[in-house]
């Protein structure tokens, strides 16, 4: 096995090498605040021969997505990068993509989205894409961006998965920021992620074949109903595959993964670049004699249910943090927790908080009042507002 | 005569009245870079307004995204700040449902000629009275320099480091060949002539696009060597030719003159023809049905 190479590196760096490590045969991008560096990069790697693929420049990440497909139907690795609107506009695009259950793999630079304009982290833009039919991975920091995109790619191409994936790092949180970051070796990289070759056809004049025609009302349903199968079987493989690569590459990634969840009576739940801060808050929290917990959700899509009630099914509070809102119910993260515990006969107090909307900052002393608002409800044995706001300007909350 | 009382009545006015008459001070300082063109284009932008005497109460600017579709967040106006391409397509529903605003759109090239290329060529097709107002800086500035469908070939860009391979758009021949109505294109660097076009396309009751040749000083000249900001400003100059003598020169000029005309830009009034306009074939077409 060859040696790992330390690098300092920013996300949008990150995800790029681990799309190179991938070996993409055709990378279609458009530039969008905050993930454009992925396609600068690809395309310095390509020019300067590091990487022998086809970039598509192309004139809307409409044109990125549509053309991710058609690549990707002719037997091609396919890749792009985008955020925000940029992902709004691919969303036609992204339910095709998965329907024709084509493997390609999206980077993320998670931002919010219009009106107001606003280019900070966010998870709104992948979480409007969530019925889609992609599966959804979200880093913590720029290591795990560069991994999930290597895994991304070997999940979505594997002959029971072939459905499309996006790797979310928070956008300027971790697109922007510089850290260490191991890169594997080239040849492992490799033996673990063999070159794709489409298992059930692809589009070749030598044996013609259909992508997407007319799905009648005859068809269309067992094609969805194969289609979400699929999905449903993907949570066993990504904990098989997640295996390997931590024999491989010595870095361990779960579906969700606790920390300090043990004997915790509350925990908190919590997905990408916020859970370091969380992390230290429940450190300190541990120390002052809190029985506080940790849960950091790494694959959104497929939800980890079963999981999620392995953890969380004999706390008293679980608190999910939320960066998105869906308006009119709550955070996206609380409904798939609050659906995860449907008809079990027991299951934590569940509070939900909306916090870093737009970039704004996440602070440790924002999980403590989390922590505190759940500790209250578990103590009262009541929740009096499921959703809460967090780290706001008083004025507007009065 | 009329037309000169009102045009000394302009000339009077300071350029701080100006700035203090339409500009939202709070929203400054601005986000342009040293050496950049678009501050310039608000600037005869503002001019042009001042000198038609456009009611302010019933004008609406529209953009999409981009360094200058920043430009209506400084004027002291309605203003609708959309998606990126898309102005074009909010100008028309403002436009539609009240003919009777002045609709003005700040785009760039990337905006306008990229992602939103389709809803340009249809607002031309439409001839849809608005005023288009297009920053041309050849490559996506905002986002730090990617290469635009308006990049000349083989200039560099970071997703296109040893120099682009595709043929670039010409936005003015788009907007006249898709049916503008009038159309010009000048550089940034002179202020009266485009001064005056964008008054003319304000008067224009039709599909107006005004294209300014503006300067990326940080995105375009750093990869492609364009030299110190003042020698980019001068390439303004250099490297364009008045339509009348691109004319000229085309029937009567030199073979020498002719091979020199292969690496300029035709600047001026490009086209100008009387048309009807979307809001005023509506407006025909209700009063024939009305009973």
């Amino acid at each position: 096995m060859g040696e790992q190479k330390g690098l300092t590196i920013q996300g949008n760096m990150a995800t790029a090498l681990g799309a190179k490590l991938s070996r993409p045969d055709v990378i279609p991008a458009y530039p969008i605040t905050p993930s454009t560096l992925f396609p600068e990069k690809i395309s310095e790697y390509i020019a300067d021969g590091e990487l022998d693929a086809s970039m598509i420049r192309v004139e809307s990440e409409h044109s990125a997505m549509s053309a991710c497909i058609g690549a990707s139907a002719v037997g091609a690795r396919t890749c792009t990068a985008s955020a925000s609107q940029g992902i709004a506009l691919m969303h036609e695009m992204l339910f095709i993509a998965a329907g024709m259950r084509l493997p390609i793999v999206m980077a993320v630079g998670n931002r919010a989205m219009s009106a107001p304009i606003n280019i900070w982290a966010d998870h709104q833009d992948t979480m409007a894409s969530r019925d889609s039919g992609w599966m959804q991975f979200y880093a913590e920091k720029n290591q795990e961006g560069l991994d999930l995109m290597i895994l991304a790619f070997r999940i979505a191409e594997d002959e029971r998965v072939l459905l499309p994936a996006m790797v979310g790092i928070d956008g300027f949180v971790l697109t922007h920021t510089v850290e260490g970051v191991q890169a594997p070796a080239q040849e492992d990289v490799d033996e673990f992620l063999p070159p794709y070759d489409p298992p059930h056809g692809k589009l070749d004049p030598e044996e013609p074949m259909t992508f997407g025609s007319l799905g009648t009302p005859e068809y269309y349903q067992e094609l969805k109903y194969d289609q979400t199968k699929a999905m449903d079987n993907t949570p066993e493989i990504i904990d098989e595959i997640f295996d390997e690569f931590e024999e491989k590459f010595g870095r361990n990634y779960n579906r969700i993964t606790p920390y300090r969840c043990e004997d915790a009576d509350i925990i908190l739940l919590t997905m990408g670049s916020m859970t370091g801060t969380a992390r230290a808050a429940v450190d300190e929290m541990r120390e002052e004699g809190e029985k506080v917990g940790l849960a950091k959700l790494t694959v959104f899509r497929p939800f980890p249910s079963d999981l999620l009630k392995e953890i969380a099914g004999d706390v008293h509070g679980l608190a999910v943090v939320d960066r998105n809102i869906s308006p009119g119910f709550g955070g996206a993260v609380f409904a798939e927790c609050a659906g995860a515990f449907i008809n079990e006969k027991k299951s934590p107090l569940m509070k939900n908080f909306i916090v870093g909307l737009g970039g704004r900052e996440i602070f440790k002393k924002n999980f403590r009042e989390m922590y505190e608002k759940t500790k209250k409800a578990v103590e009262t044995g009541k929740v009096e507002k499921p959703v809460e706001w967090i780290n706001m300007d008083e004025d507007v909350m009065r | 005569m009329e037309k000169k009382e009102e045009k000394r009545e302009v000339e009077m006015i300071s350029a701080k009245e100006i700035r203090d008459k339409y500009l939202r001070h709070d929203m400054m300082p601005h986000i342009f870079c040293t050496g950049c063109g678009i501050g310039n284009v608000l600037d005869y932008t503002l001019w042009a307004l001042e000198k038609e005497g456009l009611d302010m109460d019933k004008t609406v600017f529209l953009s999409g995204i981009g360094c200058s579709s920043r430009l209506p967040g400084y004027i002291d106006v309605d203003s609708l700040h959309t998606t990126h391409g898309r102005a074009l397509a909010f100008a028309t529903g403002v436009k539609i449902t009240n003919p009777e605003l002045n609709v003005i759109v700040f785009t760039g090239d990337g905006d306008c000629m990229g992602i939103g290329g389709n809803h340009f060529i249809h607002a031309c097709r439409r001839n849809i009275d608005i005023t288009v107002i297009a920053v041309n800086n050849y490559i996506y500035g905002m986002t730090g320099g990617q290469v635009a469908p308006t990049t000349p070939e083989g200039d560099y860009a970071t997703t296109a480091p040893y120099g682009n391979l595709e043929p670039a758009f010409d936005m003015s021949e788009m907007a006249i060949s898709s049916g503008a109505t009038y159309v010009a294109r000048w550089g940034v660097k002179r202020p009266n002539q485009p001064i005056n076009s964008i008054q003319e396309a304000l008067q224009n009751k039709g599909m107006s696009f005004v294209e300014m040749m503006s300067p990326c000083t940080t995105a375009y000249s750093r990869q492609n060597r364009m030299g110190s900001i003042e020698e980019f400003w001068d390439w303004y100059d250099n490297k364009t030719i008045l339509a009348e003598d691109h004319e000229r020169i085309k029937q009567y000029g030199s073979e020498e003159e002719k091979e020199e005309l292969k690496d300029k830009i035709k600047v001026g009034v490009l086209h100008k023809e009387e048309k009807k306009s979307l809001s005023e074939r509506i407006q025909e077409l209700i009063e024939e049905v009305q009973v």
